[in-house]
């Protein structure tokens, strides 16, 4: 028995299980064993045992022993917690359990009962009456004497039954009179000076602000608040201060009765009652009493024990500060506590949100003006104190805006400025990133003569820095310093609201890309082409390059002679590419040479290494700087008078102004305010990280694509005129396009992302109201798989991957072929025990067209569920892989808005079905197509017949279809979703698979030539 | 919801743990000494229950022993430190010696598993909490 009774985690808990299930199967005569038995079932139990346990199970619900049927009924509610779909036949027993003659049995069947309540409300409501007279009869002493504690009858029984009864009656007023009695019966029972009433009245005063609300029990139960919150017992307080938190949301005038009382437990020696008053302060705020309560909680975040709390309480502070701030400095000088008490532990989002509000503004133009003027003021003086301790994310929203604004202000001219940002440079403490954002800002600033020296001096010092993107900013810090008109083009001023235009197809060096062939060069390569070819090319000795792999992916496409660009820029001109693997060893030598001469090397690696890392928002290093700086000094302080009782009497009057006459959406912390322009701001914020990566890809393309043309041109030794002259006029490019991306970190232009705002809002959430409801409400297992909508069951699909956490939320997807459409299914399942709220799900992609399945929306997502949404996708644009980039964002069950990002990638053969024609229809397609690749691929040989066996294997591993085969020559075709067609022609030769691939789609030949080599290598 | 219930002694050592959510193996460690420090550091005049990242921690303190239990935020507070309370009683009246509850472990996951299942109350009837063990003893004795 020990072996059972000690510890029950065992890691072969699945043979064990197995032995109980002997035990059992043995149908013990033995009380013990069959009882021990149960309480392992229970607790413990494997999801695919259960049909084989489960009529044992149900057969000791009969049992004469009170314990085994109350026992039995818990293994069922385990049952019912871990695959809800098995126990469902079984409901009617639960009844049976319900009205059992023995009250244990009957509290055990409550659990199943919460749980199923909890999910379902509505399928109990005839069950009320029945909780009810359980209740009235617990209440009555009606149970043996042995249930007491403290003579109390069966307490934890009662707040069981009254979590139901307000489950039951929430929205509900026909059910809610049925509970009134029994609730004001309990409350009058509940007068014993005992902590185990003071429970029970705990969780009435809940029910009682749940259920549809009754004046005479309200008044009772603020009474009841009353008693708890003036109780000198600490423990009661925090209780009572807990279910004002509660009740204020429904009821914010409860504040003002207690409002003494919450000015006392401010002051709380405490911490923890300090922190739940906070947090019922925060719940009553409103553009009023904003200064105060912000400053309160500043105040406790100054001697903030821990990081959690930290953490939290200065996302609400910045929250309440967006939302209600009277006013600019104000705001200002809250956001500078916060981000120097915050530090970097911080989310992300609130310097991201800061910093588009800045730069978006409010309605007026003078107002946007001093805002951002007063803000330069603030942060000089700041730079102008003592900046050791300053975290790096606060430095960066610094930086920014000095770059930015600095200009705005007259008392500081520019060099004043770069000065302090060439001060913070040289500290030790600032990290790289940062040093990235200050010399953003230099670049933006340095004008005139000094501010010219200032940047060659800067530049000088870290254009040699190890890390890339420093070295990047350093070499435009150089650049732009020297060419003012090349940086007003670059780095316009004012510019944050202008719609930044990125030509992603690069059409602007067509010209020269046809200037460049004509002079002989080779064509263009996509790069997982190159990758194929360097790793074949293995045997080259590329040590000389090995210093870093941009460099030596660099190298390589050197001695191959292709541009490294990821957008397929030349695909029509394509030249022979399939024989540059047996060149490359001649070329190598030479190559190396003439760069090693040109010294041309290093500086071309600067900028085509730094070129991938753009996206500059902030990342923040773990260390947590709680210190607080020279901005403390400026927060309002209230002025002190010198009675105490008055300063209270102040302080209540300021805390709760408003509360009685402001509206109560205004006090459930919902937007509704003047301010809430900066709230949208914050909604927002999710949308501008993602513009931002999706505007970042396309110019690092052109940095490579430039610094590759480049090299080819050089390569070839013979530069026409021509192309040089294209070269001289494209390089301004390059940084322009980086600039600008920079300086709208974290806020590009607004339009485009209301536009965002709204494509997700129409086509995000999808629901699942459809899988909630097959549920039956039930709860759930969890298992994604088991919520896949009963139309996709069936069809060929991907496994379930999981693609992020956040919190309990967890989300996984997968895609199912369905006809000629590709479905993405994303699941997100809540294993805590609490609703998640507002629950938005956006997804993007640029390579996809991503449209939503399903219409309706889900907001909420309840415990233990899964909500599952569908969209369809297209190709856009085909590439190796497709990914879709998604934001989930969701109200913590605390208030506090969360974002989570994540990707889905798949590789584009999903998409790929067989195209079924003829082989005369097969001549006419292909010379209508004008894009085309070749490539030698490998041939598997399996002895008789290696052309067929090869194009056979592809045909099956890629969908493809086999047109014909004449002697050494086949055809197949196959079509990207939505008909865009693809046609490849095979030629045995020299023992390889020479491969043309032809399609009207630029990318698709590469990326399917891509696939083709994979599936053979695998081979 | 309850997450785990320890007891610590006052050197801050784990004497019984339960877990009700999957917790890490590695990361118990961590957390209890987390949980202990946090509830050591505490005096007598303050507050039994804490914060602790994103759930609260309810302690008792009998003499050396502190029992602390984690739960979710929904949980009400002042029963939970009560049902902490009556888990005690029934110790006392199984066990006739306070030392014996430290050599006895297996028996206290007996009673600690017939109070508290899957993180919920199950039991809180004093008799019927101790009658499977009562006729365990009755069958080893006999």
């Amino acid at each position: 028995m020990k072996r059972l009774s000690s510890t029950f985690m065992p890691s072969n808990w699945l043979s064990r299980a197995q032995r109980w299930r002997k035990e059992l199967d043995l149908q013990s005569t033995n009380l013990i064993e069959v009882c021990m038995a149960l309480t392992v079932v229970s607790q413990i139990f494997p999801k695919e045992m259960i049909p084989a346990i489960l009529p044992l199970v149900e057969e000791k619900l009969n049992h004469p022993k009170e314990i085994i049927r109350r026992k039995a009924v818990l293994a069922l509610y385990k049952f019912y917690l871990i695959a809800p779909n098995q126990v469902q036949h079984i409901h009617n027993k639960f009844r049976k359990a319900l009205c059992d003659k023995d009250p244990g049995v009957m509290t055990a069947s409550l659990h199943i009962y919460l749980q199923m309540i909890q999910e379902n409300p509505e399928g109990y409501k005839d069950l009320t009456g029945s909780f009810v007279n359980i209740l009235k009869q617990v209440v009555g002493g009606k149970l043996p004497i042995d249930f007491n504690y403290h003579s109390v009858p069966a307490p934890w029984l009662q707040i069981h039954l009254l979590r139901i009864l307000s489950f039951l009656g929430k929205n509900d007023l026909r059910t809610s009179e049925l509970i009134y009695e029994v609730l004001d019966e309990s409350l009058r029972r509940a007068e014993m000076n005992r902590n185990i009433t003071y429970a029970i009245l705990y969780e009435c005063v809940k029910c009682i602000y749940t259920i549809h609300p009754k004046s005479n029990l309200l008044e009772k139960a603020a009474k009841c608040i009353g008693n708890f919150v003036l109780s000198p017992d600490i423990n009661l307080k925090y209780l009572g201060l807990k279910a004002l938190t509660y009740v204020i949301q429904q009821d914010p005038k409860m504040a003002l009765q207690h409002q003494m009382t919450i000015i006392e437990c401010l002051d709380h020696p405490d911490l923890i009652i300090k922190r739940e008053t906070l947090e019922l302060l925060f719940r009553i705020t409103n553009a009023q009493n904003v200064v105060v309560i912000v400053e309160k909680m500043l105040e406790f975040l100054q001697n903030s024990p821990d990081d959690y709390t930290t953490i939290d309480l200065v996302g609400k502070v910045a929250e309440l500060a967006e939302k209600y701030a009277p006013d600019n400095e104000w705001f200002i000088e809250t956001m500078n506590t916060v981000f120097s008490l915050g530090g970097d532990t911080m989310q992300p989002d609130i310097p991201n949100s800061f910093l588009k509000l800045l730069s978006e503004g409010f309605d007026s133009v003078e107002e946007d003006r001093k805002l951002r003027l007063f803000a330069v003021d603030s942060y000089v003086s700041l730079l102008q104190g003592e900046t050791r301790k300053l975290p790096q994310c606060f430095l960066q929203v610094i930086s920014w805006v000095l770059g930015e604004y600095s200009h705005l202000s007259e008392d500081h001219n520019r060099s004043t400025v770069l000065r302090l940002l060439e001060k913070l440079l040289d500290m030790k403490q600032t990290s790289s990133e940062t040093k990235c954002w200050i010399l953003m800002a230099m670049t933006k600033l340095c004008e005139g003569t000094a501010g010219v020296c200032v940047a060659q001096q800067v530049s000088e010092t870290y254009i040699s820095s190890m890390d890339t993107v420093l070295r990047q900013r350093a070499q435009e810090l150089q650049h732009l310093s020297q060419d003012s008109e090349l940086r007003e083009e670059v780095l316009p001023r004012d510019s944050g609201l202008d719609p930044m235009e990125i030509d992603s197809s690069l059409s602007f060096l067509d010209e020269f890309v046809s200037g460049a062939l004509a002079a002989g060069a080779a064509p263009y390569k996509p790069p997982h082409q190159r990758q194929e070819e360097l790793a074949e090319a293995k045997v080259l000795s590329l040590e000389p390059y090995g210093l870093a792999l941009p460099i030596s992916m660099s190298s390589c496409s050197i001695t191959d002679r292709h541009s490294p660009t990821p957008l397929s820029m030349s695909s029509g001109l394509s030249g022979d590419s399939t024989d540059v693997s047996h060149r490359a060893g001649l070329k190598l030598d030479g190559v190396q040479r003439v760069w090693g001469r040109d010294g041309y090397l290093a500086k071309k690696e600067s900028v085509e290494e730094a070129a991938p890392v753009q996206g500059l928002t902030p990342v923040h290093s773990p260390s947590l700087q709680n210190e607080g700086d020279g901005s403390h000094s400026q927060t309002p302080t209230p002025t002190p008078t010198p009675e105490p009782d008055r300063e209270k009497e102040q302080l209540a009057s300021s805390l709760f102004f408003g509360v009685s006459s402001q509206s109560s959406v205004c006090l459930m912390g919902k937007p509704d305010s003047t301010f809430n322009r900066r709230r949208k701001a914050k909604v927002q914020a999710p949308g501008v990280t993602e513009q931002l990566s999706s505007s970042v890809a396309p110019v690092s393309n052109a940095v490579d694509n430039l610094l590759c043309n480049n090299l080819q041109d050089s390569n070839i030794n013979s530069v026409s005129a021509a192309s040089s002259k294209q070269t001289c006029e494209l390089s301004p490019r390059v940084p322009a396009a980086n600039g600008t991306c920079n300086t709208d970190c974290g806020l590009p232009e607004s339009d485009r992302k209301r536009s965002n705002l709204s494509i997700s809002r129409d086509n995000g959430l999808v629901d699942a109201d459809s899988a909630l409801s097959e549920d039956q409400g039930s709860r759930s297992d969890l298992c994604p798989s088991s919520y896949l909508p009963a139309e996709l069951c069936g069809l060929y699909r991907s496994e379930i991957a999981p693609l992020c956490t956040a919190h309990s939320l967890e989300l996984s997807a997968c895609h199912v072929h369905q006809g000629d459409d590709m479905i993405l299914i994303i699941f997100i399942s809540n294993s805590s025990d609490s609703q998640v709220l507002q629950i938005r799900l956006d997804l993007k992609s640029e390579q996809l067209k991503v449209t939503c399945v399903s219409d309706s929306s889900v907001e909420n997502i309840k415990s233990h569920t899964v909500a599952v949404y569908q969209y369809s996708l297209a190709v856009k644009r085909p590439g190796v892989d497709v990914e879709v980039d998604g934001t989930l964002s969701f109200l913590l069950p605390a208030g506090t808005p969360q974002t989570k990002h994540f990707s889905y990638k798949l590789p584009l053969t999903a998409f790929i079905r067989p195209l079924l024609i003829s082989t005369e229809e097969y001549g006419t397609m292909w010379l209508g197509f004008s894009h085309e690749v070749k490539q030698n691929l490998t041939l598997v040989d399996d002895g008789c017949e290696p052309l067929t066996f090869t194009l056979n294997l592809l045909k099956n591993r890629l969908q493809l279809h086999l047109v014909e085969i004449i002697g050494l020559e086949g055809i197949l075709a196959c079509r990207l979703l939505q008909n865009q067609p693809c046609l490849m022609h095979c030629r045995v030769h020299a023992g390889a698979l020479a491969v043309w691939l032809r399609s009207p789609v630029p990318e698709l030949p590469d990326c399917l030539v891509y696939h083709c080599q994979r599936v053979l290598q695998e081979k | 919801m309850i997450k785990f219930l320890l007891m610590v002694n006052r050197q801050g050592q784990t004497r019984l743990s339960r877990y009700y959510q999957p917790v890490e193996l590695t990361k118990r460690a961590a957390l209890e000494a987390d949980v202990v420090r946090f509830c050591l550091s505490r005096n007598k005049e303050q507050c039994s229950f804490v914060e602790y990242k994103d759930f609260r921690l309810i302690y008792r303190q009998y003499a050396a022993l502190y029992i602390v239990v984690g739960v979710t935020d929904a949980e009400n507070e002042l029963s939970i430190y009560e049902l902490v309370h009556n888990f005690v009683e029934v110790l006392d009246k199984y066990f006739s010696r306070v030392v014996s509850i430290m050599f006895n472990l297996d028996r206290v996951h007996i009673i600690l598993d017939e109070i508290i299942q899957n993180g919920h109350i199950v039991e809180t009837n004093k008799s019927r909490i101790l009658a499977p063990l009562t006729a365990l003893d009755k069958m080893a004795d006999g």
